[in-house]
């Protein structure tokens, strides 16, 4: 069982890195043009089909796909960071830190997502950046809720106790006793971003407050796409749309399965 | 009564905080944006071919040289007085403007809610119930795909088979296009909104399963079932007079917590079937920078989810006997 899901885990990688080096080589293919074979159903030779510049939809597909990847890796690690960071703070610096931590999460919990991402793009000038910021910034509250709550319970146990007796100061015990001990959670955590980011990049994308037009991102292509819908030309919104799901089902699936490995309750089934 | 009022008046000053908060926030945000109302609106050739006085006339009603603190409170006074500014946009109030828009969207979201909240209860039961045998390996699965949709792609797929290749459903809008307000029929409306609200439902489900599921899991392994199971009660009659009745609270919660998740879910879905409610007029104001819009939109939305959070929060005491004697015994 245990051989199985890291076999399984190493392919899961292995498409996920495939995918992302592909995109970057395949980004000028993505951009070529070509007039002579403009708006043809998916074929051996385009498996995804053409766009209505001749673009190979293909190409396009997996270079979106690399950029969201790389930029899904980027915005959970900095959200997964700020929340280790907040989690921490809010723990273990008294009552006061506890309650502005406390807070912050309510107000950012309380504007939906999406809503709290167009903002943020929007005060950063949307582009890569604006998605970017946007991203980190909204996706930390509920990994920074169960931080807290492990640390608080951490307090208690006896190895904590015993080096408070000692005279550990408390920043110091937080950073040696704590975090290691918090890791697995951490990372599982970290991985189970991905796919919210992935997701709400491509959304604020496609709606017009993330990646230029110019850049080929999934949120792109299919707001394109919608232009063409009732013509008939499926293929521009169906094949891009699935590599995306997929994509994040991989994503998903590994979060799974590193949380099952590391989870005391499953890991010997 | 009084110990529950006194906790209903706690949490409401707590929320009119964070509501203050949202504002400033989102005001903060706004204000830091570089983007320039005027090039985004107007357009530079447009600008370049008007007098200095036009121009300033324009940055006056866009509000680009007044410092961003005297715009704040200005605006705060003005809502305490039940005024939330004119849209720069559409020339209306903006109370007017999402009025009208929230009442399209209520319907769709109202009717995604209740579909998702019952629908998501009854498989994550079922699941639950079933563990590791084929219903709960169905329903799993079914989650899983869906919580890796994006909500725009699945309204596009709906898009495309029911409205362009099946043609059940029309394109877009609220309302048949080109016909007057006082001939649109409720049929009309209805016509209009089944493929929104599907979309959103079908989302909401999965995450209100799954969370179900794990709690059921929970209940159907504990003492008390192993209990009934001994006294030879049937499946069933588990299910119904040990599962449901603990798996309510934590299904209050999480019924309410989608609340903010379906708005996030109506922005994307109003968008694709261009659908003239409260998301795809955020969208607008987004886009064209239309602040005061933009700020009213995110405080209502805000006060709606924390309107949900503060309705949980009462309906534990209502729901379960330990924490309304708890309460009282205080």
């Amino acid at each position: 069982m245990r051989k199985k899901a890291f076999m399984f885990m190493a392919a899961a990688v292995l498409i996920l890195a495939a995918v992302t080096a592909g995109g970057i080589f395949l980004e000028p293919a993505a951009m070529e043009t070509d007039f002579s074979k403009t708006n043809l159903a998916p074929s051996g030779e385009n498996l995804f089909g053409t766009d209505w510049m001749g673009r190979d939809m293909f190409a396009r597909t997996i270079a979106g796909l690399s950029l969201s990847i790389r930029l899904g890796l980027l915005t959970a690690a900095a959200s997964a960071g700020i929340a280790l960071i907040l989690g921490t703070v809010s723990a273990v610096s008294g009552r006061k830190a506890d309650a502005v931590v406390s807070w912050c999460i309510d107000l950012v919990m309380g504007i939906p997502h999406i809503l709290l991402v167009i903002l943020i793009s929007l005060a950063c000038g949307r582009g890569f950046a604006g998605v970017a910021a946007g991203i980190a910034l909204s996706h930390w509250p509920s990994l920074a809720r169960v931080i807290r709550g492990e640390i608080i319970q951490l307090c208690q146990a006896p190895y904590i106790l015993t080096a408070e007796k000692m005279g550990v100061p408390r920043i110091q015990n937080a950073v040696r006793h704590m975090i290691p001990h918090l890791m697995p959670q951490f990372f599982t955590g970290l991985v189970l971003l991905f796919p919210h980011a992935i997701l709400h990049e491509a959304s604020v994308t496609f709606l017009g407050f993330g990646l230029s037009s110019e850049q080929p991102a999934i949120g792109v292509i299919l707001s394109e796409s919608m232009q063409y819908l009732t013509t008939g030309r499926w293929w521009l919104a169906v094949f891009p749309g699935l590599s995306l799901v997929l994509v994040v089902i991989l994503f998903a699936m590994l979060g799974e399965q590193i949380r099952r490995l590391t989870d005391p309750a499953s890991v010997h089934e | 009564m009084k110990h529950r009022l006194q906790f209903a008046g706690k949490k409401l000053v707590r929320m009119a905080l964070l509501l203050l908060g949202v504002s400033i926030v989102t005001f903060l945000l706004m204000c830091a944006s570089p983007l320039d109302p005027l090039q985004t609106n107007v357009g530079q050739t447009a600008l370049g071919s008007m007098s200095p006085e036009q121009i300033e006339q324009l940055e006056a009603y866009w509000g680009v040289g007044t410092p961003p603190l005297e715009r704040y409170l200005g605006w705060l006074g003005d809502v305490l007085h039940g005024d939330m500014g004119t849209s720069l946009l559409y020339r209306q109030p903006v109370l007017t403007v999402i009025g009208q828009r929230l009442g399209s969207s209520l319907w769709l979201m109202l009717c995604a809610w209740l579909i998702s909240g019952v629908l998501g209860l009854a498989l994550g039961v079922i699941s639950g119930a079933f563990r590791g045998r084929w219903p709960d390996k169905l329903i799993r699965g079914y989650c899983f795909l869906i919580s890796s949709t994006p909500v725009f792609w699945l309204a596009i797929l709906l898009l495309l088979v029911f409205s362009v290749w099946l043609g059940w459903f029309p394109i877009g809008f609220s309302v048949p296009a080109g016909m007057e307000s006082a001939s649109v029929t409720m049929a009309d409306r209805i016509h209009h909104a089944v493929l929104p609200a599907l979309t959103l439902s079908i989302t909401g489900v999965a995450n209100i399963a799954l969370h179900t599921r794990e709690k059921m899991v929970d209940v159907m392994e504990s003492d008390y079932v192993l209990y009934a199971r001994a006294r030879g009660e049937s499946r069933l009659s588990i299910v119904l007079r040990h599962g449901l009745r603990n798996v309510a609270l934590p299904a209050i919660t999480l019924q309410f917590a989608s609340v903010s998740e379906i708005i996030g879910g109506s922005v994307m879905v109003e968008q694709v079937f261009s659908y003239p409610g409260l998301g795809q007029a955020a969208v607008t104001a987004g886009l064209g920078s239309d602040l005061p819009l933009l700020l009213g939109i995110t405080v209502v939305t805000a006060a709606i989810v924390f309107a949900g959070n503060l309705a949980a929060d009462l309906l534990y005491g209502v729901i379960d006997p330990k924490i309304r004697r708890r309460a009282a015994g205080r």
